[in-house]
């Protein structure tokens, strides 16, 4: 019983340590030698953060004065306080605009990235150069950020929540013709055959072979790029494509405290509704699959 | 009598065909209320954008264009005639990237282990950290970045403390729910040898979750560095101050050689993280 209670008891025999150490060499070496890949990278990255450090001006007093301020400003946002009633009327109708430029974003990129993603699948393009061709303008679009076509869009349409969904919807189309063509890509054959060969025709082998493997995968694709669609249509406001983000950018710069804690927890609140609905869709519809 | 049997089939199968059918009916008039409403809220205007729609072609043609009318790629030296100042601002943008993700990395890296239900006994230390990771991803980097550029004044800092804390709340949900997948019989082999709570985590937990940690911290790195780039319209530092300054004062030429530069920046990224990756990955594979 006493050895058990003594932790990390050494049980070996006087000579057997040595036998082990001889035999499991490699165990029994430190750590450091053998690793000097591990060593270098670990050197290169720590001199890159101290680089870092002092060429972007991270000094200590500049962070301890500024979470000071920071301090400061949580205090006086307590307690979130919208104001008036017609205040509160103004950020409820911006929340709700909010979700319409996610709704509408998301649902136009996956209507238009539906047929673009058959042409961008190996498996059912026309030729090779289409396939490269459809894949590159999809990396390009998601290449450039949201908020840089919000900018471009506010050129052509105005400022206001139409930019703001046509920049949804550019930067969706590039990641649902991705995950579209990446998805029937994988899509098995085996259903399609099976209708060829009780004599369907080649819609019906689409209809009955490739959209029920197919429409579960991308339903929740776009039930999830919704959700992400809900947080950035809430900043798109800052360059001026509608929503709340611009409420909220004028709010923090006027230093409108208490407001500006209610408007950051309704979109808080709204962002977890929408999520949690989501959820719930996608189960739904994943298992219906299942069924 | 015959015929009673299939006709129930048939009946039952007319009967889940309907309900299906019913149910699709229901959820498309559904979507299309939501959408008529939201495209009133939107201010959706398609003969505006049907007017328009020139000028959003046009715009990519200008931006084609240096400012004497010839193609930007006929004259790479005056398309990019600002390069040096360029390169040095998307250096900051990439630095400010590395030390988000690297702080943010280590934040979660910290707080996982708290989150995770299989490491921490207490019930209300995981509720907590799991909603302050969820505090911080859910809050918009730009937001934080906002908040902060009124803190700790304009620069670099803000976004870097900004992509900090919302990778720490991204990563941190990551590496909580690998930590939570882990085999736990060296877990168990610790604890019987004795081993402390620090024991466990170095050579029990930190060996099986290693190549997965650093295969989503370049990920996020890879996140970062877009996010980065956009940081600087709200003052937070880096290449995205400039690039707001020249398409809000219609300087064409410049804003394509600045989309250009941002996206080889993040395609090169792209790349040799994805590879760094997969060699992560394959190195789990084997051992």
């Amino acid at each position: 019983m006493s050895q058990v209670t003594t932790p990390l008891a050494d049980t070996t025999q006087p000579g057997e340590r040595d036998q082990l150490r001889q035999r499991y060499a490699s165990h029994f070496k430190p750590l450091y030698q053998g690793n000097w890949t591990a060593i270098f990278i670990g050197l290169v990255a720590f001199a890159l953060f101290a680089f870092g450090i002092y060429k972007l001006d991270m000094t200590f007093a500049r962070i301890w004065g500024g979470l000071g301020e920071l301090g400061k400003m949580v205090v006086l946002m307590m307690p979130p306080n919208p104001g008036t009633w017609a205040m509160t009327k103004v950020y409820l109708y911006a929340m709700l605009e909010t979700l319409s430029i996610a709704l509408l974003g998301t649902l136009f990129a996956a209507l238009v990235a539906f047929p673009l993603g058959f042409l961008a699948a190996r498996n059912t393009t026309i030729n090779r150069l289409v396939q490269f061709m459809a894949r590159r303008s999809f990396d390009t679009l998601r290449g450039v950020d949201i908020l840089i076509w919000a900018l471009i869009w506010i050129n052509v349409v105005g400022l206001g929540p139409f930019a703001g969904v046509l920049a949804l919807f550019m930067a969706d189309l590039g990641i649902f013709g991705k995950v579209f063509s990446e998805a029937i890509e994988a899509a098995d054959n085996k259903p399609v055959e099976g209708v060829l060969s009780t004599g369907g025709s080649n819609v019906a082998s689409v209809r009955f072979g490739i959209l029920p493997q197919l429409m579960p995968v991308l339903l929740s694709q776009v039930l999830y790029a919704f959700e992400s669609n809900t947080r950035s249509a809430s900043i798109i406001g800052i360059v001026g494509a509608g929503g709340i983000g611009l409420i909220l950018s004028e709010q923090i710069r006027t230093m409108d405290f208490q407001p500006m804690s209610f408007v950051i927890l309704l979109i808080l609140i709204t962002v977890a509704i929408i999520d949690f609905l989501c959820s719930k869709l996608r189960y739904a519809i994943i298992g219906a699959r299942a069924r | 009598m015959i015929d009673s049997r299939p006709r129930l089939l048939e009946t039952a199968y007319a009967q889940a065909v309907a309900l299906k059918r019913r149910q699709l009916w229901l959820g498309i008039s559904l979507l299309v209320i939501l959408v008529l409403f939201s495209g009133h809220f939107a201010e959706i205007s398609f003969s505006k954008l049907h007017e328009n729609i020139g000028s959003f072609v046009s715009y990519f043609d200008r931006i084609a264009h240096l400012d004497n009318g010839r193609p930007v790629i006929s004259d790479p030296a005056e398309w990019f005639w600002g390069w040096k100042k360029w390169l040095a601002l998307m250096g900051e943008t990439l630095l400010m990237a590395y030390l988000g993700t690297l702080l943010g990395a280590t934040a979660a890296f910290v707080l996982c282990f708290l989150a995770s239900q299989n490491l921490t006994q207490s019930k209300g230390v995981v509720f907590l950290t799991r909603r302050l990771l969820e505090f911080s991803r859910t809050v918009p980097e730009l937001v934080f970045a906002l908040i902060f550029v009124v803190a700790f004044s304009l620069g670099p800092l803000p976004g870097i403390l900004a992509l900090a804390i919302h990778s720490a709340g991204a990563l941190g949900k990551l590496f909580a729910e690998v930590v939570e997948n882990i085999d736990m019989k060296p877990v168990e082999g610790v604890v019987a040898a004795g081993g402390n709570w620090f024991h466990k985590i170095r050579f029990a937990v930190l060996p099986q979750v290693a190549s997965n940690f650093a295969s989503y911290a370049l990920l996020r790195f890879e996140i970062n560095v877009r996010g980065a780039s956009v940081l600087g319209f709200v003052g937070a530092g880096g290449i995205g101050q400039t690039l707001l300054e020249v398409i809000r004062k219609f300087y064409y030429a410049d804003i394509s050689a600045l989309l250009v530069m941002i996206i080889a920046t993040v395609m090169i990224i792209d790349a040799v993280t994805e590879r760094i990756r997969h060699k992560l990955i394959g190195m789990d594979a084997r051992s």
